[in-house]
């Protein structure tokens, strides 16, 4: 396999982009990451994104963002995997390149939620229709499940919970794209309205619109184009039962081990070798049981390994330095490639308030419904 | 003997109380109480209907029965309140019961002798020698409109019957039917509340056909009133039954089992079923039972049952209805039950 | 939007059918055409109990459209008695009344309405005993 560069990146602003249309938004974030790249064209795009279909009735959205990027006739294609569409769509390119088909590929990832579609009923899709949605469920309901189980397994408190969003949104205080840049208190988060006990508003991720893109390009490629090159040393994908009454533990999202184990593999480095991650905290339960399973931590420990400070900005292992997906937002198809942006940021030294001491490498958690998929890529300047 | 192989019930655990219902309405509930003798009534939960009312009452009744469903060869659900107004509710109940395919279904509307009805005609499937076994059922979510005397009666449940040839636990004795078209009581096509006649629905009506069919069954069979272990009469509300029965010659001990309309209400085509079914609960081998139902439109089914030692068996297989009527009650204040009702105008 | 035939009316959804592995005997509900235990294909029917446990639990106060008028809501995962793992909403009690192995009973319930006017779907909920 030939080595694989990240050479540019783009993102627009997460938020509630009301003016802004699905290919609109995702041609912003491509023009910037090519622009940040200095190329002059690409050789094929993925694009991640969840829903359209369901979000603004649109399917079909490879062919529709290569014809207004300017791009057509380049082979285009849209990846779904739920939530993590986006860091699927750069596995896919990540592939190409290294299987020598191609030199310079765009992944991106667009959602577009907040106008119109019934959202809660849209996001349930990537849960078991049949078995779980057909009952009632929603996506902060699987969480609360996870959390009530965590709770009560390893004695992870409400207040731990609550610290994950603490820090996220005291990171993404820093970040000018976020749509929530602002500071949040652990009472805040406790007493916020409830969405699925224990789970808050202030446990959840919000709904966004947005995008984000990165180029790809071979190493040999890279070299000559005289940029900083951050070079993907790892990609890891793994799936899980979709429903999670399947799984033979509620607590363990064990796609996530899997992915993390397979990219730790390829990219032959530890846990420990890791200077910060971007994980997916679709709810607060989330990232605290996503740094168990990435090796950060004991099982059952992420709760007081949080509390403890370890994972803020300063913390053993930073995550989320962005704000993650709880004070950025979460556009779900965007979203695993927000954290390429957020990494290379950081790799390149350029993240400012927000900037991670000495990061050299950097990972990158994606994952999609209540854990049933996720990709894990590892990066290195 | 051809009678009932199993029987079973269900109520819902929602209550409202006349008192609640009454205030809404600026009505006085001890005039009402006195009146119509009703304390409080069951509502079915937001998530209930005749379906599953009849689903859970069949499955008490197979397990009493014993039965592999498979080999009921007819099922009949009678009710005012089917949830579809074309579309069967027998057929959803058969295939929770694994019932399916090889059965013959039908959902029946008589007011609220529908269930009788859908016991009679199973009754004599197996009479006839058509079917093995055929169920009847007897379930309502029954409706009254908001402030009419209905509404502090109009309540939710039902009862299932099994009848067969062996291992019968209440052998058939007679039967006997009086009809005739008496518009005491009405729902039109499309129409959300029944209407009725106020008084009219009293001696031309219940009190003619109940004690038309009554007495008639009782001169053809040659019983007694006092040969009867136990007697139940259709229950409107708390007062019609116990006069029926007393002019017919019954007295209220004999009655008193199957007289649960104080804490059920009147849940229409599951009335006088559960009333019955209560009485099965209690009822001794070789007791004789007189079930009288009564339908507006308008007319009553009379059925003579006599009990085997079977039912010493059976009983104790399902939750009595003692049980369901006295225990884990969950009570509603008057914007939860409109809510659970229906009754508020909601967009689509 | 309109749920497909088969996702109303499948006979696992009323009558809890199941399958049991021939080879490793594990139970799947719903029945798959491939053991998710040992990789087999023969499968004997089977049926899951209506009595269970709650494993972990949560009440839904934000819903999808036709939930909306059932909030708040609980739901379970509930294990039953033959060590089989259900989603399902657990009714007749309050949010506080659920914890974590409390025993339940399956019950036939109706799930939700496709509006006033559309089919109305059924299948299993969960009642505290």
């Amino acid at each position: 396999m030939r080595e694989v560069a990240v050479i540019g990146c783009g993102m627009t602003k997460f938020g509630e982009l009301w003016k802004k249309s699905l290919r609109d938004i995702f041609v912003e974030a491509a023009l910037k990451a090519i622009d940040d790249a200095g190329v002059d064209h690409i050789e094929s795009m993925y694009v991640g994104s969840m829903t359209p279909g369901l979000f603004v009735g649109q399917e079909h959205i490879g062919a529709l963002m290569a014809d207004y990027l300017g791009v057509a006739p380049i082979p285009a294609v849209r990846v779904e995997s739920a939530c993590c569409s986006g860091g699927m769509a750069l596995r896919l390119g990540f592939f190409e390149i290294a299987s020598g088909y191609s030199d310079l590929v765009l992944v991106g990832g667009v959602e577009k939620m907040t106008d119109g579609a019934d959202v809660t009923y849209a996001l349930a899709s990537a849960a078991d229709q049949d078995y779980e949605v057909y009952h009632g469920i929603t996506f902060p309901g699987l969480y609360a499940m996870i959390a009530k189980a965590h709770m009560h397994h390893y004695g992870t408190t409400r207040k731990q919970l609550a610290a994950v969003s603490v820090k996220n949104h005291y990171n993404g205080s820093f970040n000018p794209n976020a749509q929530f840049p602002k500071e949040v208190t652990i009472d805040q988060v406790i007493n916020a309205t409830l969405v699925a006990d224990p789970l808050t508003v202030l446990d959840s991720s919000p709904v966004s619109d947005g995008a984000a893109c990165a180029i790809l390009v071979s190493m040999d490629l890279a070299k000559k184009l005289n940029k900083p090159v951050i070079k993907i040393l790892g990609s890891g994908a793994a799936t899980d039962a979709l429903a999670l009454h399947t799984r033979e533990d509620i607590t363990t999202l064990k796609a996530v081990k899997d992915s993390a184990e397979s990219a730790y593999k390829m990219a032959g480095i530890k846990p420990s070798d890791v200077s910060f991650a971007e994980v997916h905290d679709c709810f607060s339960i989330a990232e605290i049981c996503i740094i168990e399973e990435l090796g950060f931590v004991k099982k059952g420990q992420g709760g007081p390994f949080t509390e403890k400070g370890n994972t803020s900005l300063e913390g053993k292992i930073p995550v989320n330095p962005s704000g993650g997906l709880k004070s950025k937002g979460h556009p779900v198809g965007a979203t695993g490639i927000a954290q390429v942006v957020e990494v290379v940021e950081q790799l390149k030294g350029n993240a400012g308030k927000r900037q991670v001491k000495n990061a050299k490498i950097g990972l990158a958690q994606n994952m999609g419904g209540s854990g049933a998929s996720s990709v894990t890529h590892i990066f290195q300047i | 003997m051809i009678g009932i192989v199993g029987y079973g019930s269900y109520l819902p655990r929602y209550r409202i109380k006349v008192e609640d219902i009454a205030h809404q309405w600026g009505r006085d509930s001890e005039t009402i109480k006195r009146g119509l003798l009703l304390k409080e009534k069951t509502v079915p939960g937001l998530d209930e209907d005749t379906i599953t009312i009849s689903v859970e009452a069949a499955k008490n009744a197979l397990k009493r029965a014993g039965i592999d469903p498979g080999e009921i060869g007819a099922l009949y659900i009678g009710s005012e309140s089917h949830p579809y107004a074309v579309k069967p509710s027998g057929t959803v109940v058969a295939e929770a019961l694994g019932v399916v395919p090889n059965v013959h279904i039908a959902d029946y509307e008589f007011a609220c002798k529908a269930g009788t009805e859908a016991m009679f005609v199973a009754y004599g499937l197996v009479k006839a020698d058509l079917v093995k076994y055929a169920m009847g059922v007897g379930a309502d979510t029954s409706q009254g409109a908001p402030g009419d005397a209905l509404e502090f009666s109009a309540s939710a449940g039902g009862s299932a019957f099994i009848f067969g040839k062996e291992d019968v636990v209440a052998d058939v004795l007679d039967t006997f039917s009086y009809t005739t078209d008496t518009p005491d009581f009405w729902r039109r096509e499309g129409a959300f509340y029944p209407l009725h006649g106020g008084r009219f629905t009293g001696i031309p009506a219940y009190f003619k056909h109940v004690l038309g069919a009554g007495k008639a069954i009782l001169e053809r069979s040659g019983y007694k009133p006092s040969d009867f272990a136990y007697a139940i009469f259709h229950m409107p509300n708390g007062k019609f039954p116990l006069t029926a029965g007393k002019k017919l010659g019954f007295t209220k001990e004999q009655m008193e089992p199957g007289w649960i309309v104080p804490l059920m209400g009147n849940t229409y085509s599951g009335s006088s079923p559960t009333g019955f079914s209560a009485t099965l609960d209690i009822a001794k081998p070789k007791d004789l039972i007189l079930l009288v139902s009564f339908g507006s439109g308008a007319g009553s089914d009379a059925f003579i049952f006599k009990m085997t030692d079977r039912i010493n068996e059976v009983r104790d297989k399902a939750e009595k209805l003692k049980s369901m009527l006295e225990n884990n009650r969950i009570y509603l204040d008057y914007g939860q039950y409109a809510k659970y009702r229906g009754k508020i105008i909601m967009n689509e | 939007m309109p749920s497909p035939g088969y996702r109303r009316e499948m006979p696992q959804r009323y009558r809890l059918e199941a399958a049991k592995c021939k080879k490793c005997g594990k139970v799947s509900f719903p029945p798959r055409l491939v053991c998710s235990g040992c990789g087999s294909r023969e499968f004997d029917k089977t049926k899951l109990s209506d009595n269970g446990k709650i494993v972990t639990y949560t009440t839904i106060r934000v819903a999808p459209a036709q939930f909306t008028t059932q909030v708040p809501y609980s739901i379970a995962i509930v294990e039953v008695d033959n060590g089989v793992r259900i989603t399902t909403q657990v009714v007749d009690c309050k949010p506080e009344d659920l914890e974590i192995g409390k025993k339940v009973k399956l019950v036939f319930r109706k799930l939700y309405s496709e509006g006033h006017t559309g089919i109305i779907c059924y299948g299993y909920k969960a009642i505290l005993i």
